[in-house]
């Protein structure tokens, strides 16, 4: 109970910060609109850095490590053939998997969603990550023969 | 009485009415297995139809030589010169399944034949779907209309007709399971969990497993997904849930070996992938707009989306046309383009569950669940929650594919059951309310969500009175009356349905003695057991693929084709034979070294499901094959009559078929006289001869009648100028006037 607290505490205090950083960007991106698109992508750099707690900006390092993991994978899928046509399903889609279950996992314990997930706390979430990465694994290992 | 009152209002009129609801539960599956046995209760406890005898025969070959032996069967007594990969080519799911009980059964030391468990594993399968469409329905409305959805579903014929006792079938699992992966993804949906996404997941791979139907769910669930996100509809819940059943189900499915890699290759399964990419993109839009609120950047986000989603498609059919990935297969074209199959693809055509349904095939099997269905959609766009959507989708989607085909009937009875539910609960709901609302007043305080649907369900009586909604008693009596009398009278009609029409082994015909008492006609296992006994372990057995299974389940012999159709030629082929001549027809049997012929005749009984009425399906497929040897045509006669009797065309005459069929039946009857009793026609006076075959068995009601295939001639000739000498030779015996017969033989 009081480590609930303890993860409840700060994140209602995040998303507080969330939405007044977020105005102050939009004040700041509405002013830069007109110039040119650099600045606004620079604005959403420097906002995204500014408001995302640091689980957060672990989980997006994670979702981009396997972004990279997939597209060397497809790449080298198209260079040297698809032979072993069920290894290349499997790693592929190991990643693929696992991207989307992280990035489940990154919505469910994001604490702007909390209304839509009433019955999903960010414990819960962990652990359904979890479960569902094991039988990804699975399958994946199965499948690789 | 008055304790059991305090009882109910009591705190713990949770535990009551929990109690009630698993005692309903159970009379309920209680009641769905029994309304299952009349077949087994009538009969025996025996396998039915075609196809679960392969089902059968397969368990009985997991059972006793494990699952990897399973795993890796080639089976060389099927398909005979071919064989066929049973592991890879079977949904083994229903196999596992039964094997799983058998073996979990003898650990609790209670030794089960296996046949036992093959027979019953249906009704048992339909008490479980009872569960699952309670738990379903009770996602859609409350606990009363899962109740009632379960009752429904437990003893609807339409799902009956498809699991009584001894129909050991893919659907015997498979209704439970697609309705259980639904409540799954509708859990999912609703709380946005990983983990249900996850055994929605799971129990999707065991669907995949266990029936080829698991296209439907493949299609359903990306149809919801991407109706919702129309409707703007699109929540972080659909995300996780969506995206964590097809990343890991589309993984499961990949594991089964008949799946393979279809998943990514053929085009039903398109849907799926590409509302997952649609909800990437969907997602990552959602959470820019969420880091920048500016308004244009939204309408920007929006034809990005736009533009995705169409380049995608685009590339999709450009990979469907260049042949990448593989267009639809014919079974599953037929569903949309339904004059293809009988033009193209003749088999799937002469199937007789495929052909359209009728509309009193809609009332027969689901009496007044059909009118109260669409009330029950109607209600459903009357509280639109996402999962409303699924239900109606469900709805529409099913009731067209009914429309078209009749097995799938099947997919309807679950959700008309389900919609049919809601309504009636609705209409329960409304007018079992007697006790509250005594006095209007107290009534409007106390309910003010009946009070909207009040002046909509009693629009007739209600402008006499001055108070809003039902309160006089005879309104609501008179109401309930009515439902209750409706639906004892669809339990009436349910089980008169089923004991009449969907309790018949087909193995076994009975038929009813003038004085009431059943006549049983047995040939088929009469002549199957011939076979089995009579003949060489190894003897080659020919028959039209229909009864391929049976013979390999009950005769244990080696068949040339049989129900799974995956080789139209081989089809053809013995098409082919039975319907040329002797002469054509003989090198064919040498060819694939068949010892026995098997035709079903039923022109003795009046046996209507015989080769003879089926012989067009053998000429029409040998025809797609050979179109210049085998013509329809020439079996008709002049004026477009297919006929059998002494105006039959010589093509008809001289066919084996024929021949097999009618060979010596004259001789049961005055002469002159023989009679067709199916096609109602009078035979001509001489029999057809037969050459190259020897009557080796015929059934006591000349049902099934098996020929054995001649060797060569030991002198060289062939046989029809052998058989002649032969003829010949006897009648010289006998007469001196032998000499013009033989003569006349000779011509002929």
């Amino acid at each position: 109970m009081p480590s609930k607290k303890n993860l409840s505490t700060p994140s209602t205090s995040t998303s507080t910060t969330t939405t007044t950083s977020s105005s102050a960007s939009a004040t700041a991106a509405a002013t830069a609109t007109p110039t040119n698109p650099f600045t606004i992508l620079g604005g959403i750099f420097k906002n995204y850095s500014r408001s995302t707690p640091q689980r957060t900006k672990l989980i997006d390092a994670f979702l981009g490590f396997l972004v990279i993991t997939g597209v060397l994978q497809f790449a080298y899928c198209v260079v040297a053939g698809n032979y072993p046509f069920n290894a290349f399903l499997a790693g592929f889609s190991a990643t693929v998997g696992q991207f989307v279950l992280t990035a489940s996992l990154r919505i469910q314990s994001n604490p702007a969603n909390k209304s839509e997930f009433a019955s999903v706390s960010p414990e819960r979430a962990f652990a359904d990550f979890v479960f569902c990465s094991i039988i990804l694994h699975l399958f994946c290992t199965n499948f690789i023969n | 009485m008055s304790s059991m009152e305090a009882l109910l209002k009591d705190e713990s009129t949770r535990n009551v009415r929990r109690l009630l609801k698993v005692l309903i539960l159970i009379t309920i599956a209680g009641a769905a297995v029994s309304s299952r046995l009349f077949s087994v209760i009538r009969f025996e406890s025996i396998i039915h139809e075609f196809d679960p005898w392969f089902n059968f025969r397969a368990s009985k070959y997991l059972v006793k030589n494990g699952f990897y032996n399973f795993w890796d069967w080639f089976d060389d007594r099927t398909w005979h010169p071919l064989g066929r990969v049973t592991g890879g080519t079977l949904y083994p799911g229903l196999m596992v399944t039964s094997g799983a009980i058998y073996h979990i059964l003898r650990m609790l030391s209670m030794p089960v034949d296996i046949r036992n468990i093959c027979v019953l594993l249906a009704p048992a399968f339909s008490g479980l779907t009872a569960l699952a469409t309670y738990l379903f329905t009770k996602e859609m409305k409350d606990e009363s209309a899962g109740l009632l959805a379960a009752a429904f579903i437990g003893i609807a014929p339409g799902y009956i007709s498809r699991s009584v006792a001894g129909s050991y079938d893919n659907e015997a699992i498979a209704i439970f399971l697609l309705m259980f992966t639904f409540y799954l993804w509708i859990k999912a949906l609703k709380d946005g969990s990983a983990f249900w996404g996850a055994l929605c997941a799971l129990f999707y791979f065991y669907m995949v497993a266990a029936w080829g139907g698991y296209v439907f769910i493949t299609n359903m669930i990306p149809l919801h997904a991407f109706v919702l996100v129309l409707m703007g509809r699109y929540s972080p819940r659909l995300y996780v849930a969506y995206t964590s059943w097809f990343a890991l189900g589309t993984l499961g499915s990949m594991q089964v070996p008949f799946v393979g890699f279809l998943p990514i290759r053929s085009s039903e399964h398109m849907a799926a992938l590409g509302v997952f990419g649609l909800l990437q993109l969907v997602g990552f839009v959602e959470f820019v707009r969420y880091q920048v609120p500016s308004r244009q950047f939204k309408t920007l986000l929006k034809a990005l989306i736009f533009i995705v989603f169409a380049l995608s498609s685009a590339i999709l059919v450009l990979l469907t046309v260049s042949g990448v990935i593989a267009p639809w297969s014919g079974r599953f074209y037929s569903l949309w383009d339904t004059g293809y199959a009988k033009i193209h693809i003749p088999i799937i055509a002469s199937v007789s569950e495929h052909q359209p349904t009728a509309w009193p095939a809609f009332f027969f099997d689901l009496e007044m669940l059909i009118w109260l269905f669409p009330a029950g959609i109607y209600m459903c766009f009357s509280t639109l929650q996402d999962q409303h959507v699924f239900v109606i989708i469900y709805g529409i989607m099913a009731s067209y594919f009914a429309g078209v085909m009749v097995r799938l009937m099947l997919t309807l009875t679950p959700v008309v059951c389900v919609s049919a539910a809601i309504a009636l609960s609705n209409i329960l709901d409304v007018y079992l309310s007697i006790k509250t609302p005594t006095t209007p007043t107290v009534g409007a305080s106390s309910a003010d969500d009946r009070k909207e649907k009040k002046p909509r369900v009693n629009i007739l009586s209600a402008g006499k009175d001055s108070i809003v909604g039902i309160y006089s008693k005879a309104s609501n009596i008179a109401v309930i009356a009515a439902f209750s009398i409706y639906l004892f009278v669809f339990v009436l009609h349910c089980t008169w349905v089923t004991s009449n029409a969907y309790s018949s082994p087909s193995v076994v015909l009975a038929s009813r003695l003038p004085d009431g008492s059943q006549h049983i006609i047995d040939d088929y296992r009469e002549a199957y057991y011939w076979l089995r006994k009579n003949t060489p372990d190894d003897a080659k057995i020919m028959s039209w693929w229909d009864y391929g299974y049976q013979i390999g389940g009950m005769a244990d012999r080696t068949t040339l084709v049989d129900n799974n159709t995956w080789n139209n030629t081989h089809i053809a082929t013995v098409g082919k034979a039975m319907s040329s001549r002797e002469e054509v027809a003989y090198p064919i049997l040498r060819q694939h070294d068949v010892d026995y012929v098997l035709v079903i005749f039923g022109g003795l009984l009046g046996y209507s499901g015989d080769d003879i009425n089926k012989f067009l399906w053998m000429i029409r497929i040998a025809e797609g094959v050979w179109p210049d040897e085998v013509k329809e045509r020439d079996f008709f006669t002049p004026r477009g009559e297919y006929r059998v009797d002494d105006a039959a065309t010589d093509t008809m005459k001289n066919s084996l078929m024929y021949k097999m069929s009618y060979y010596n039946y004259q001789s049961l009857f005055p002469a002159g006289q023989a009679q067709d009793r199916v096609r109602n026609a009078k035979l001509p006076a001489v029999g057809p001869t037969l050459s190259i075959l020897d009557e080796a068995f015929t059934s006591e009601n000349w049902i099934v009648r098996i020929y054995k295939v001649k060797d060569l001639d030991n002198l060289g000739r062939d046989h029809v100028s052998a058989a002649a000498f032969g003829a010949g030779k006897k009648k010289s015996k006998k007469t001196k006037a032998g000499k013009g017969a033989q003569r006349k033989l000779r011509v002929v």
